[in-house]
């Protein structure tokens, strides 16, 4: 039977073979066109894994793109707020840009393999951006999300699960490194990068090696408490290790359709990627200067350590006067620090000069029925997590 | 001879002497922990018998240590991680097995295969032990109540205490018949509990297990129903009842505690074993160390058992008669032993599917409650039971730090084993004869498991009073009965953590709410101490 392929619903990616057989609950998601699981068996032990063995996670649906040409240095540095211009081949950056007005479009990680070589990873598809922006510039840039497959492999035993998948001396690579293996016949790169705040790698290869790569890195892991993890589980790593997500803890410029709705780097603190005292012109760098002259930001996006262990999903946050001051954008218990957190957009000055007496109001649902409470907040680092093991040269090897 | 002066001396450095001191140093006192032992943790340790693996030599699993102390404690930040359990079973002799799964609804498909009607009554059981669980937490972290004082104190106490009981909404409608259920669920034995809700042997065997657990008490006892309750009642992450490894095994509790302690100006000393409380026109004023030291202070905790601090370091002339009498009457029978166990790879167990979730946390063989009884039986007669129960678990399945990778640390708690054995007691060729027993008894259920073995140590009861110092080998520093339990623990009259000794204070577990690695003993005394001296409790536990 010859399949009509015009049609497709959700695409598969390079690794859902082995996803779906490692599914026991069937429970998926869309993630940006792509069918992947949101809980292979349960969420709390798929966390777990990433706190303490080794979790695997299919971050194929990711947005990447190839940027290439003899201008592709210049490009990414005029494209992005951080100042790019020091960068050192073999590296990635966490980066974040904006548009004109100064409002944050995503944020993602920028790999540099030379002047002229680039991988850009984000959430939001950003092709047509790319190549409008790049007018002027000697560069290409091409879409390999579906051409690119890709494996978060994050967790306290994860140095030593890809060592036996053949990444020698991986522990010696710095955060923010990469380095380009040949593993099983295939290119594979391997970064020390993650969304989960703790040691981990992210490996990036040829679809055609998906497979090989999934099942050689199971059994890498096998005695080192290997486990695929879902979005839910990634979801609360990120969380802990304060890491924010687009169109869930602010929306993505391009996204909004409030203009009042679009955040700038301060608003969601993110001040600190954007260097307005790099040498070149960078989009949305005017706006910016002018933010940051005037100080007239208006929001803020912080941390929180909530009293009681009921999590304060979607709450909205006031002052002691009873004044709506914010809202959570994404709320968790912690279950490695036994602690009630949270991660919140508020409206300065709370969050930035006024710390305390702020509260939470907390919808907790008990069979069919809320229990309304009224939770004290403090505003804490938004790295509520940030073992010593994340940054440790060499790394941590389990022998 | 030095002298050294505190505010605060704490005897013991077990989990519960650490929470207490934890919470004063953060309190701003100046603490320190006297430790009989050259290491610390008391019952809470993880050491390495043999090179390359690590073993919690006692306690092995967590579920009851409360949440808000590792909060408090910042537990995580000084290395704690609790790793939840994926699952339990119980190993049948025609092969087959019945396990329980972390997910609810496999565990009913599972007890489904032995018999439909219990996979329902199930729902029904977990709902109804779930509701006592309820009623049960929130009077943990209280100090109980004087029932014969009329000091507001005590009156609104015991309101609060009674609040629990009859409160309707707060606690999802509770009514007459709930409290009839508490009160039948604290008295009944467990046998007579399960028959209510199961038809199947292995059904009730597999969930009695929790009811006899460091208890000296049997299955068909009366009582035995609530120790099932005091191993429910605590949680991993809101998942009542659940259990889990603590990453690094149990010493990673008391070296996080430790952590904190230093932290915040507190210090522990090792190797300095308390023999002597020296009072003072009634008071308590400092204690002398074997070394021949003494430390003063304005407080003294103790976290001994009650029969210790009160029959062996403290003066009988000091305390009033009818005191020490009620303190040598105090039940704290051993009834428990154990093995820890080096392998040198994974045991085969066939009777459960080679990756089933169901062989990741405890494991047992024994298939009904007679012969659970039966075990009993050889206890009462000063024997180790032939038979055993047994609760073994292998943490390196799950954690990475106990052994090298594809090397396995087993541990195997087992019940019963008696304090006083007949015929002449303990004695190194006993306690080896006991332990070759124990690893005949497994290996007819592992054909590789002997092959295995590279080390091991044997615990009777007579090791964890010797050497951990826990009376009789008692694991709970008490039995966990009613006329034992909260306005009566350890003895009526002294359930506020204070002793006839003005400035000496109790923190372990033989005071409310008991034995198990919780805290929660500690970190009430803790709340009475600064009470006593007029200083501010804070944090998510007060």
């Amino acid at each position: 039977m010859n399949r009509d392929l015009r049609f497709t619903a959700l695409k598969k990616t390079p690794f859902h073979s082995r996803t779906s057989l490692a599914s026991r609950t069937n429970k998926y998601y869309n993630w940006n066109g792509f069918t992947v699981p949101t809980e292979y068996s349960t969420t709390e032990l798929e966390y777990t894994a990433a706190r303490n063995g080794t979790s695997v996670m299919d971050l194929t649906p990711m947005c990447k793109y190839m940027i290439y040409g003899s201008d592709a240095n210049r490009f990414v540095d005029y494209l992005v707020t951080r100042d790019l211009s020091q960068m050192e081949d073999n590296t990635v950056a966490y980066i974040i840009w904006c548009n004109e007005d100064g409002k944050v479009m995503d944020d993602g990680t920028i790999f540099k393999f030379s002047n002229t070589k680039f991988m850009l990873c984000c959430a939001v598809k950003i092709y047509n951006w790319l190549h409008d922006s790049a007018e002027g510039f000697d560069v290409s840039c091409e879409d390999a999300t579906d051409t690119t497959a890709a494996l978060a492999i994050q967790g306290p035993t994860s140095c030593s699960t890809l060592k036996n998948y053949g990444a020698d001396d991986l522990e010696l690579l710095k955060p923010f490194g990469m380095k380009q293996y040949n593993i099983n016949g295939y290119d594979v790169l391997i970064s020390r990068t993650g969304f989960t705040g703790d040691l981990g790698y992210e490996l990036w290869t040829d679809p055609a090696n998906a497979e090989n790569m999934w099942d050689s890195i199971m059994e890498a892991g096998k005695e080192l408490k290997i486990r695929p993890f879902g979005m839910h589980a990634l979801e609360m790593t990120r969380i802990e290790a304060g890491f924010i997500q687009t169109n869930t803890d602010f929306m993505a410029a391009e996204d909004s359709l409030r203009p009042v709705r679009m955040r700038s780097p301060y608003e969601i603190g993110m001040g600190w990627l954007v260097h307005l005292n790099k040498e070149s012109y960078f989009v949305g760098k005017r706006a910016l200067k002018k933010e940051k002259e005037t100080g007239n930001s208006e929001r803020c996006l912080v941390g929180l350590d909530i009293d009681g262990d009921k999590p304060a999903v979607g709450s909205v946050i006031y002052n002691e006067k009873k004044e709506d001051i914010g809202i959570v954008t994404a709320a968790m218990w912690s279950p490695t620090m036994k602690r009630n957190v949270a991660l919140a957009s508020l409206k300065r000055p709370y969050g930035i000069k006024i710390k305390e007496n702020i509260f939470a109001e907390i919808y907790h649902p008990e069979e069919l029925e809320y229990k309304k409470i009224w939770a004290k907040c403090k505003v804490v680092k938004r790295q509520f997590f940030s073992p010593e093991r994340r940054n440790k040269v060499p790394a941590d090897l389990y022998e | 001879m030095a002298k050294n002066t505190h505010d605060v001396i704490v005897i013991g450095a077990g989990h519960n002497g650490l929470t207490a001191a934890s919470y004063m140093a953060k309190a701003g006192l100046d603490v320190v922990v006297l430790e009989k032992n050259e290491w610390i943790g008391g019952a809470a340790v993880s050491r390495e018998l043999y090179p390359g693996w690590k073993y919690s030599n006692c306690s092995y699993v967590c579920s009851l240590l409360r949440p808000e102390i590792m909060r408090d404690l910042e537990l995580y930040k000084y290395g704690l991680q609790i790793i939840p359990y994926e699952g339990s079973a119980t190993m049948m002799r025609n092969g087959d097995y019945y396990a329980h799964y972390h997910d609810h609804d496999m565990t009913i498909n599972s007890i489904r295969r032995h018999s439909h009607k219990d996979a329902e009554a199930y729902e029904r059981y977990s709902r109804d032990v779930l509701r006592q669980c309820k009623i049960i937490k929130p009077l943990l972290k209280m100090t109980p109540p004087d029932l014969t004082s009329f000091k507001p104190k005590d009156l609104f106490g015991a309101l609060e205490f009674a609040k629990h009981f009859a409160a309707k909404d707060e606690l999802g409608g509770l009514g007459e018949k709930e409290i009839y259920d508490t009160i039948r669920f604290y008295t009944m034995s467990i046998r007579d509990y399960l028959d209510e809700y199961f038809e199947s042997d292995i059904t009730k065997a597999h969930l009695a297990g929790s009811a006899i657990i460091g208890t000296a008490l049997g299955p068909c006892s009366p009582g035995s129903a609530y120790v099932l309750l005091h191993h429910y009642m605590g949680e991993v992450d809101g998942s009542v009842g659940a259990w889990g490894y603590s990453r690094g095994g149990m010493g990673s509790i008391t070296k996080a505690m430790t952590g904190c302690l230093n932290a915040h100006g507190g210090e522990v000393k090792p190797d300095n074993e308390v023999v002597n409380v020296i009072t003072k026109n009634g008071r308590a004023i400092g204690v002398a160390t074997k070394k021949g030291d003494e430390y003063y202070a304005k407080k003294i905790v103790s976290n001994l058992d009650v029969k210790r601090t009160f029959l062996k370091i403290t003066e009988e002339s000091s305390l009033p008669g009818e005191f020490v009498e009620r303190v040598k009457n105090f039940k704290i029978r051993g009834s428990s032993g154990k093995l820890n166990i080096a392998l040198d790879g994974l045991p085969e167990f066939p009777c459960i599917p080679e990756g089933d979730p169901g062989g990741g946390g405890d494991m047992h063989f024994t298939e009904t409650i007679e012969e659970m009884e039966g075990a009993y039986d050889d206890w009462k007669r000063g024997e180790w039971s032939r038979n055993p129960y047994v609760d073994m678990c292998i943490p390196s399945k799950s954690d990475p730090t106990m052994a090298a990778p594809g090397k396995h640390y087993m541990s195997v708690f087992i019940q019963y084993v008696p304090f006083n054995l007949a015929n002449g007691g303990w004695n190194e060729e006993r306690k080896q004869e006991f332990g070759r027993h124990i690893v005949d008894c497994i290996a007819e259920f592992s054909p590789n498991f002997k092959d295995l073995i590279n080390h091991y140590e044997v615990r009777t009861p007579l090791e964890l009073d010797n050497e951990v110092g826990l009376t009789e080998g008692n694991i709970f520093q008490g039995e966990l009965t009613m006329d034992q339990l909260m306005f009566n623990r350890p003895v009526p009259g002294y359930a506020q953590y204070r002793t006839p000794l003005k400035n000496m204070y109790m923190c372990s577990s033989s005071t409310h709410p008991g034995g198990g690695v919780m805290g929660a003993p500690g970190a009430n005394a803790a709340r009475e101490v600064l009470i006593d001296m007029n200083i501010p409790q804070t944090g998510n536990y007060y």
